[in-house]
C-alpha cells in the first residue's frame, strides 16, 4: 500500500495534481511530446525554451521511472542500505560496531518519499506552465500523421515526439502472477521489509536491490539465467559482483532457472532448476528484474504511421526519427540503452534535429553506464569482444583498485580500472571500472573519449592525492613506461651519458 | 648436509608425484582416482594425465616398459569397452565421457556432465601414450589401434550445440550445459583435438570464435593474455610445446602461448609480492593461485580476524579469490617458463611448509594465514591432477619429452594448424 503521507501528497501535487484541468489546445502546436518522463520533460523544456509552442502528454506522472519508481527511489534506499552495511563494518575501520544495529525500514522509505518529493519539484506541472508548456494529462492516441487525441480534444502538431518510456518484462513464470511479485513499480512503495526475499534476474536492477534489500535485512537470493550477473559486463567485474554478494551473505544461483511458483500456508514456494539440479526456495516476496519492454499500449502508432516493435519499441534512424517524418522518438521507447542520461541526451537530439533542420546522430553517442552496487560498475565505449568481434586490435591497461592508494585508505579496494585502447595508439576505445565510485569515475574516460584526448595525455592531467580516480592516471602512467622501448631507452642513456660528461667539463 | 642439487630434488619431487599413479589406479580397468580421498570417483582428466607419465616413469627408469604398457592398456580397453549412450549412468557419448566415473563399475557418477574438457585431457594423454609405444606389432599396436578409435569416434561437432563455441558439457537429463567458453582457459588442448580429428571436427571458424573473448593486458608492467589461476596457463602447455608457434592472436601480439605463460608466471609473482589482502606467507618465492582445494566456505577466525575461506575453487590474480591458499605444485609446474623463480620457489615452499609435502608429495594447496600448532593449513591427501601436472612439466623442463611426442601426433598437428597456428616446430 502507497502510504498517503506529507511526501507523497507533495510529490503527487506536483507531478498528477489531483485537481487539473486540461489546456484549452492551440489550432496547431510546434511540437506535441508524448510522455514526461526524462526525456518527455527533456524535451518539452528545452523546445519551449526556444519558443516553440509545446505540447505535453502524460497519462501517469510526470517525471516518468525515474523520479517515481526508478534511479532517484532506488539510489535513495541504496545509500541507506550502504551506512548498514557501513555500521556492520565498522571494525574494519577501528571503530567498534555500534550495538544492537536495528534496521527502521518504515523510517528508510520515509526518507525516500521525502527525497523524492523534493526533488519531485524539478519535474512538475508548475515548473512546465511556466515554461509556457501545455500539459494534457491522459492517454495519447494518433488519430493521423499529425493528430494525437487526448482527453477528448485533438492535438495538431508540426512534429512530435514520442517518449513514452519502457515497462518492466514480468517473466512467464507458472503460478508467479498468481502469488504476486514486486517489480520497480511498486517496490518502492513497500511499507515492511520481506524477510526473505528472491530475486528473478542478474541485471542492473536485480543485483542493485538484491544488495540493498540484502542489507537492510532481507534473508535474500538471486536467481541468474547466466553463469555471471550483468551478461553484457566484463567477466572480470561480474566476478568481483558475485564475490561480494557471496561474502555480504546473499545466496546466489547462477545458471538456475525460475520453473514455477505455488503458494502454500502464505508463503511462496518456487522451485528452482539448474541443469538438472532441482531446489526449492521459500520466500515471502518475488522481486523480478529481468529487463524492460518499450510502452507502446493505447498510442495507436499505425495511426500515424509509425513503424514498432513490441521488444525494439518505435523504429527511428540514425537521426531518431520515425517512420512518419514529422514524428521522433527519444528515450527508452526507441533507445537500446534504458537510462535516464541517454534519454536526456536522446530528447535533445531528437529536439534538434526535429525543430532545427539537425543532423546529430544517435550513433555518435559515446554513453557510459554504471550499475550501482557496491562495488559500483561503470562502463563507457565498446567492451574488449566488441572490438574483437569488429577486427579492432586491442590492448587493455589494468590498474586493480588495491593498487590505489585512497582505496587501501578507503577499505575500498575490490575492483579495477580498465582501460581499452587500439593497439599500437593511445586512443581510448572503452574502460570498464569496478570501483565503490566507479560511476564518479568514468567521466574521466568519457569526456578523454568525448573530446579525443589520448591516454597519453591522461598521465600529463593532475590528480589530486589521494583520489581514487588516481587510478586514471596510473594507467595512463603504465602506458607511458611501454613506450619506453629499448631503443628510446638506449637513447635516453646516451643522451643522459652526454650531458653527464658535459656537466663533469 | 649436503647439498641437495636441482636436478636432484625435481626427481624426487617428480617421481613422488608419480606414485600417486599407481597407488589410486585400479588396476582391473585402468581407472584413476580423482584424489586420495575415501571414496573418490575416477576423474578422466587424472586418466589423462596418468596416460601422459607412465611413459616418464620408464624413461626414467622408474618402471619398465611392459608394466606402464599393461597399465596403459588397461585404461584404454576399458574405455573401447564401455557404454556410448544416452543412458545416464553409460561411461559415455558420442565419444565424450562423464567428467566423473565410478571407481569399480566405470559408470557415471555424481550427476556429472558429459565434460568435453576432461575428454580432451583423457584424449590427450591417450595420444601420448600411443606415440610413446610406437613398436611393430602385438600389445604397443593394440593401444595405438585403440587410441585411434576412441578418439575417431568423437563428435566433436556435435559438442559445438548449433553454437559457434563448444559447449562445456552435456547432461543425459538436461542437454547442453547452456554457457561456453569465455575468455582464455584452458581450452586450446581442447580446440586443438578438436580440430585435428579426421571423422568430426569442429567448425573451423570455432577456435576463431573462442579467441574473440580473450583479452590482452598490462598489469603490474607486463602484457599478456590474461587468465587470473596459474593452472590455466599450465594444463596446454604439458602436451604441446607452444614456443615459437604462433596463432593469429598471438601473431597480433607478437607474442607466443609460451613466452604469455612465463609472463603469467611472473604476474603471480609480482601479485604475491604486493600480496594485497595481506595473507601471511605471500612473497616473491612463494605463490601459486590456481584451482585448488580450500579450508572450506565457512567464516572461521584467522589471525584475530574474520575472513572467509573457500573450498575446491579456482583462485586467481589479482581478482581472487584469494584467501591465501597456495599451491606448491603450480609455481613447479611452471618451471618450462620460468625456471630460475620456479625454482626457487619450490626450494622455498619445501623449506617453508613441509608439512605440505607429506611423504615427499605435494598437497594440492596449503595455507599458511590459516595455521596451527602443525604448521599451515593443509589441504588432505592428494589430488590426481595435481601429481600429473607435476610429472609432465618438470619432464618437459628436464628433457622436452612429451612435447616432443606430442609434436609427431599428426593429430596435434593437424589441430594446430587448422586452429590458424604456423610457425617455428609447425
Amino acid at each position: 500500500m502507497q502510504p498517503n503521507g506529507t511526501s507523497e501528497r507533495e510529490r503527487l501535487g506536483h507531478v498528477r495534481p489531483a485537481v487539473w484541468r486540461n489546456p484549452l489546445p492551440e489550432p496547431r502546436y510546434g511540437l506535441v511530446v508524448v510522455g514526461a518522463g526524462p526525456a518527455g520533460l527533456v524535451a518539452a523544456h528545452g523546445a519551449a525554451a526556444l519558443g516553440v509552442k509545446v505540447a505535453l502528454v502524460e497519462r501517469n506522472l510526470l517525471g516518468g521511472d525515474c523520479l517515481n519508481t526508478g534511479c532517484v527511489p532506488s539510489k535513495t534506499l541504496i545509500r541507506t542500505s550502504r551506512l548498514y552495511a557501513g555500521m556492520r563494518e565498522a571494525p574494519h575501520f577501528g571503530v567498534p560496531s555500534p550495538d544492537g544495529i536495528r534496521v527502521d525500514f518504515p523510517e528508510a522509505m520515509r526518507r525516500l518519499r521525502d527525497i523524492r518529493a523534493r526533488m519531485s519539484g524539478a519535474d512538475s506541472v508548475q515548473r512546465l506552465v511556466e515554461a509556457g508548456v501545455h500539459v494534457f494529462f491522459g492517454q495519447g492516441s494518433f488519430t493521423s500523421h499529425d493528430t494525437l487525441a487526448v482527453g477528448g480534444v485533438t492535438l495538431r502538431f508540426n512534429r512530435a515526439i514520442i517518449a513514452t518510456g519502457a515497462r518492466p518484462d514480468s517473466p512467464s513464470i507458472p503460478g508467479l502472477a498468481e502469488a504476486g511479485f514486486l517489480t520497480n513499480e511498486n517496490v518502492f512503495a513497500l511499507t515492511e521489509l520481506p524477510r526473505r526475499l528472491l530475486v528473478i534476474g542478474g541485471g542492473p536492477l536485480g543485483c542493485e536491490l538484491a544488495q540493498a534489500f540484502s542489507r537492510l535485512g532481507s534473508r535474500t537470493t538471486i536467481v541468474q539465467d547466466w553463469p555471471l550477473f550483468l551478461p553484457r559486463e566484463e567477466r572480470d567485474a561480474a566476478q568481483i559482483l558475485s564475490t561480494a554478494f557471496a561474502r555480504e551473505g546473499i545466496e546466489v544461483r547462477l545458471n538456475t532457472q525460475v520453473e514455477r511458483v505455488q503458494v502454500e500456508g502464505g508463503e511462496k514456494r518456487v522451485d528452482l532448476v539448474s541443469d538438472d539440479f532441482r531446489s526449492t526456495v521459500v520466500v515471502d516476496a518475488i522481486l523480478t528484474g529481468t529487463g524492460r519492454l518499450p510502452q507502446l499500449a493505447g498510442l495507436d502508432l499505425e495511426a500515424a504511421g509509425v513503424e514498432s516493435d513490441p521488444v525494439a519499441g518505435v523504429k527511428v534512424n540514425d537521426f531518431l526519427r520515425t517512420t512518419n517524418r514529422r514524428i521522433y522518438a527519444a528515450g527508452d521507447v526507441c533507445a537500446e540503452y534504458k537510462f535516464t542520461h541517454v534519454a536526456d541526451e536522446t530528447a535533445r537530439i531528437a529536439v534538434r534535429n526535429a525543430l532545427f533542420l539537425g543532423r546529430k546522430r544517435a550513433s555518435s553517442l559515446i554513453v557510459p553506464w554504471c550499475t550501482y552496487t557496491d562495488p559500483e560498475i561503470a562502463h563507457v565505449g565498446l567492451y574488449v569482444r566488441q572490438a574483437r568481434e569488429r577486427g579492432i586490435p586491442v590492448r587493455t591497461f589494468t590498474i586493480p583498485m588495491n593498487d590505489v592508494d585512497r582505496a587501501i585508505m578507503d577499505g575500498e579496494e575490490a575492483g579495477f580500472v580498465k582501460i581499452h585502447l587500439l593497439d599500437g595508439t593511445d586512443r581510448i576505445l572503452g574502460a570498464t571500472i569496478v570501483a565503490r565510485h566507479a560511476g564518479e569515475m568514468i567521466n574521466e574516460i568519457t569526456l578523454a573519449m568525448e573530446a579525443r584526448i589520448g591516454l597519453s595525455k591522461l598521465a600529463h592531467v593532475i590528480h589530486p592525492y589521494p583520489t581514487q580516480a588516481g587510478a586514471i592516471r596510473m594507467a595512463a602512467d603504465a602506458y607511458e613506461r611501454t613506450r619506453l622501448t629499448a631503443p628510446v631507452r638506449s637513447l635516453l642513456r646516451r643522451w643522459l651519458s652526454v650531458v653527464t660528461r658535459v656537466e663533469a667539463i | 648436509m649436503a647439498v641437495v642439487t636441482d636436478d636432484a630434488l625435481l626427481d624426487r619431487i617428480q617421481r613422488d608425484a608419480f606414485r600417486y599413479f599407481p597407488a589410486a589406479s585400479n588396476p582391473d580397468n585402468g581407472l584413476v582416482a580423482d584424489t586420495t580421498r575415501d571414496g573418490s570417483p575416477c576423474s578422466i582428466a587424472v586418466v589423462g594425465f596418468a596416460l601422459s607419465s607412465w611413459p616418464v616413469a620408464v624413461e626414467r627408469g622408474w618402471t619398465d616398459r611392459a608394466t606402464a604398457l599393461a597399465s596403459c592398456l588397461a585404461t584404454l580397453r576399458f574405455f573401447r569397452d564401455s557404454e556410448q549412450s544416452e543412458d545416464p549412468h553409460a561411461t559415455g557419448y558420442k565419444g565424450f565421457y562423464y567428467h566423473f566415473l565410478d571407481m569399480r563399475t566405470g559408470a557415471r557418477t555424481w550427476s556429472s556432465e558429459l565434460s568435453m574438457v576432461d575428454t580432451a585431457l583423457l584424449m590427450a594423454g591417450a595420444l601420448t601414450a600411443a606415440a610413446y609405444f610406437d613398436r611393430e606389432g602385438g600389445d604397443e599396436a593394440e593401444l595405438r589401434a585403440i587410441v585411434d578409435a576412441l578418439y575417431r569416434r568423437i563428435d566433436w561437432r556435435w559438442a559445438q550445440g548449433g553454437e559457434a563455441t563448444l559447449r562445456q558439457g552435456w547432461k543425459p537429463e538436461s542437454g547442453y550445459l547452456h554457457y561456453g567458453w569465455d575468455g582464455y582457459d584452458e581450452a586450446i588442448v581442447l580446440y586443438v583435438l578438436a580440430g585435428g580429428s579426421p571423422t568430426n571436427p569442429i567448425a573451423k571458424d570455432s577456435y576463431g570464435a573462442w579467441t574473440l573473448t580473450y583479452q590482452w593486458e598490462n598489469l603490474y608492467g607486463y602484457e599478456f593474455l590474461y587468465a587470473g589461476p596459474l593452472f590455466v596457463h599450465q594444463y596446454s602447455h604439458a602436451w604441446i610445446d607452444f614456443r615459437g608457434i604462433r596463432d593469429d592472436f598471438m601473431r597480433e601480439k607478437r607474442c607466443d602461448y609460451f613466452e604469455n605463460s612465463r609472463r603469467a608466471t611472473e604476474v603471480q609473482r609480482e601479485y604475491a609480492r604486493r600480496n594485497p589482502s595481506r595473507f601471511s606467507g605471500y612473497d616473491e618465492n612463494c605463490w601459486g593461485l590456481t584451482a585448488c582445494d580450500g579450508p572450506g566456505t565457512h567464516v572461521m577466525p584467522a589471525a584475530g580476524e574474520r575472513r572467509r575461506w573457500f573450498g575446491y575453487a579456482a583462485r586467481g590474480v589479482p581478482y581472487g579469490p584469494d584467501d591465501g591458499t597456495l599451491s606448491g605444485w603450480a609455481s613447479i609446474a611452471s618451471l618450462p617458463f620460468a625456471p630460475a623463480v620456479a625454482m626457487r620457489a619450490a626450494r622455498e615452499m619445501l623449506r617453508r611448509y613441509p608439512e605440505a609435502w607429506e611423504s615427499g608429495q605435494c598437497a594440492s594447496s596449503f595455507n599458511p594465514t590459516l595455521a596451527g600448532d602443525a604448521g599451515a593449513w593443509v589441504s588432505p591427501g592428494l589430488f590426481g591432477l595435481d601429481q600429473g601436472v607435476l610429472v609432465m612439466m618438470i619432464e618437459n623442463h628436464r628433457s622436452g619429452l612429451i612435447w616432443k611426442l606430442m609434436r609427431n601426433s599428426p593429430v596435434v598437428r593437424k589441430g594446430l594448424l587448422r586452429a590458424g597456428f604456423s610457425g617455428g616446430w609447425l
